[in-house]
């Protein structure tokens, strides 16, 4: 029914390439989300398949239907913008009834005073007006349909938005980072209400945004993009535990992932920050590593050596349940940041010793390029040295 | 102890902001209280500009002002100028504004042609003008004449001589309001026109129906109001071009106070003819700002 395929898409303004062959396909009824910093074209793909942009490369399918010479209003699809976009002079009522008024009333009949003599003018407008005030109802802002834009909150906006959106039920829903104008508080709500919208609908969603929080909740696909590139489609928690690329284990997590330069050896082994870990890399012996470790992944044990890192604790951040330790490693630049769970983590101290335990599965492996790489299935070695009291 | 400091606090603070709007109230009471105040009070008065003594003579001077036809002509021809030149300005410089705003090239260039004839001295302009107008070798009747089309005294008809004055004055003002109209329409943001653009409202008619205009409302509002103001403060060229004649048909308030005051000398009912065109012009301000205002500014 409503799958999108994208095929190839290449986007330059002047000599910046903001899309790089980006090929993609959704499924029907499918959340999927665009994520990404700012600036790496995921905005940009989006209002290439509304149509608002046009495209110098490649193809889009909406259905099965290439839809590249079609105006956005051919390709029923629905959008709701940043801003919100709506029309500040218009009741809600009348923002929400106009993609109806457009559709299904022809020019003559949409003229001030005069359309409304028409025949069938009356009985359309009735019609319309039902809808939306049943659209409205389910937003919850059926109250509101006789304000303007400007008398309304944030939230309320945002509803309007997403109501002028739904109300000609649209086979793509198109959202270009809804929340972000929003406070803290109102944004986790009503991304909560956005997540039961799509399971009500059912409809194919495509969600822009830089946030990973909103990503990670949201979606049953995330496609991760920088720099105009599509680095990696997966569900969130593939995204999180087993990215593809470096770029992505960076930008997803927070606090971010730990990044140690490593060296491999032989026999399974992998030199880090004066210690050596039980890693299986699927490098040649001396070749230079990045290992990513995320703060979780962390144990706290009783002795260093290998197995473990050994720093100083450099800082100490309450957050509840959970404790982050900033350690100084012996030849890192950065600090190292471990999550530790706070009711098994004795007090621990500014200036104190420290040894972490790593599990090896908990590694990432990330080849000078940046490029992924992962354990060979069979030369996953489980450790036993590691006496662990916590982590 | 505590009381007496926040009062005397309170002291200098209301002896700080007098001393800050000081010089703006004494030029407005200067310039234009006191000036305003001395109109009112000379139209009471039969006094003659350079005459040593002068009667009060209570509101005689209204009452010739109201039953003199040729300020009723006067009136009535500046009331016509306004309703041609405000509509005329206002489509226009939109038109080019909007022929700019769409096209690619040449902007600066359209943009300050446009923008010469506001910024050229009126007087200047009105003299090029009855060059281009006289009735036999102006370029304006050699042209029509050329092409078969009829031609005509434009400055010595009666029937011709105030739409001649009025499509000067919307020649002159077309620059003004099509620089603001520029600025409002830089000023519609994007979005709109790609929520039109999705919403189905994409055809040129449409999208300026359901974006451009709405949002162009207050900018419209402004020039509006600053064009009437203008049109009614017409003067220069009827002064240069055509003293006001055939007849009474081109007299204006302006030139009627004008003529009045400095040219028959008759200050008292000048004074009342130009508190007439004060009174027609205040109210004409305030209306058209409350009117306007809640149909455009969407809060």
């Amino acid at each position: 029914m409503a799958t999108v395929s994208i095929d190839t898409i290449s986007k330059r303004y002047g000599e910046t390439v903001v899309l790089r062959d980006v090929s993609l396909s959704i499924g029907d009824g499918e959340f999927l989300t665009l994520l990404g910093p700012s600036g790496c074209g995921k905005s940009t793909l989006l209002r290439i398949i509304a149509g608002l942009e046009v495209h110098d490369g490649g193809s889009v399918s909406i259905g099965e239907r290439v839809v590249d010479h079609l105006r956005p209003k051919l390709r029923d699809v629905a959008m709701v913008f940043q801003s919100y976009a709506l029309y500040p002079h218009m009741t809600v009522a009348g923002n929400m009834a106009l993609p109806l008024r457009m559709r299904r009333l022809r020019a003559w009949q949409r003229l001030p005073l005069v359309g409304r003599m028409l025949p069938g003018t009356r009985k359309a407008d009735a019609e319309i007006e039902t809808e939306v005030s049943r659209t409205a109802k389910a937003l919850g802002i059926g109250h509101l349909l006789g304000r303007k834009p400007g008398q309304l909150s944030g939230g309320q906006r945002q509803r309007v938005a997403v109501g002028r959106a739904m109300v000609r039920r649209p086979a793509i829903f198109l959202m270009d980072e809804p929340l972000s104008n929003l406070d803290a508080k109102l944004r986790v709500q009503m991304r909560a209400e956005i997540k039961e919208l799509h399971q009500r609908l059912g409809i194919t969603f495509i969600y822009v945004t830089h946030d990973q929080a909103e990503a990670m909740t949201l979606s049953d696909r995330v496609a991760v993009m920088l720099d105009g590139e599509l680095l990696q489609v997966a569900p969130p928690q593939e995204i999180y535990a087993d990215p593809d690329d470096r770029r992505i284990a960076e930008f997803i997590g927070s606090p971010k992932i730990n990044m140690l330069d490593a060296i491999a050896r032989e026999h399974g082994l992998v030199d880090v920050a004066g210690t050596t870990l039980a890693i299986e890399a699927d490098a040649l012996p001396g070749t230079p590593l990045a290992l990513g470790i995320r703060p979780e992944a962390f144990q706290l044990t009783e002795y260093g050596g290998t197995g473990a890192l050994t720093g100083a604790v450099r800082l100490v951040e309450h957050m509840g349940s959970d404790l982050f330790v900033h350690l100084d490693l012996p030849g890192a630049d950065h600090p190292l940041i471990a999550r530790l769970l706070a009711e098994r983590a004795p007090t621990i101290t500014p200036g104190q010793t420290l040894h972490l335990g790593v599990r090896p599965d908990r590694v990432l492996l990330f080849a000078p390029d940046g490029r992924r790489l992962r354990p060979r299935r069979d030369a996953v070695a489980p450790v036993t040295s590691l006496r662990e009291y916590g982590r | 102890m505590k009381n007496r400091r926040l009062r005397s606090n309170r002291l200098m603070e209301t002896l700080a902001a007098w001393v800050l709007v000081g010089p703006a109230v004494a030029l407005l009471v200067v310039l234009f209280f006191v000036p305003v105040g001395a109109v009112f009070l000379i139209a009471l008065t039969d006094w003659q500009f350079g005459a040593r003594t002068l009667n009060f003579i209570g509101l005689a001077n209204f009452r010739e002002v109201f039953s003199d036809p040729g300020f009723r002509a006067s009136l009535a021809n500046t009331v016509i100028y306004v309703l041609i030149v405000v509509p005329g300005t206002v489509l226009a410089g939109l038109l080019v504004a909007l022929l700019i705003e769409s096209g690619k090239s040449l902007r600066t260039f359209y943009r300050a042609i446009h923008f010469v004839p506001f910024m050229a001295t009126l007087t200047a302009m009105a003299i090029a003008w009855e060059a281009l107008l006289h009735p036999t070798i102006g370029l304006v009747n050699q042209t029509l004449g050329a092409l078969g089309l009829p031609t005509a005294n434009w400055l010595r008809d009666e029937a011709t001589v105030l739409p001649v004055l009025a499509a000067i004055g919307i020649w002159q003002n077309l620059g003004f309001s099509m620089v603001l109209f520029l600025a409002g329409l830089k000023s519609i943001p994007r979005d709109l026109y790609d929520a039109a653009d999705i919403d189905g409202a994409d055809s040129w008619l449409d999208r300026l129906r359901t974006v451009t205009l709405p949002m162009l409302g207050p900018v419209t509002m402004f020039v509006v109001i600053v064009v009437a103001l203008r049109a009614f403060e017409a003067f220069d060229t009827v002064k240069v071009l055509t003293q006001g004649g055939p007849g009474h048909a081109s007299e204006v308030l302006l030139f009627t106070l004008y003529r009045e005051s400095f040219e028959y000398l008759r200050t008292g009912y000048g004074a009342a003819v130009a508190v007439v065109f004060l009174v027609i012009v205040m109210v004409l301000t305030l209306s058209q700002a409350r009117v306007m205002d809640n149909r455009v500014h969407y809060q």
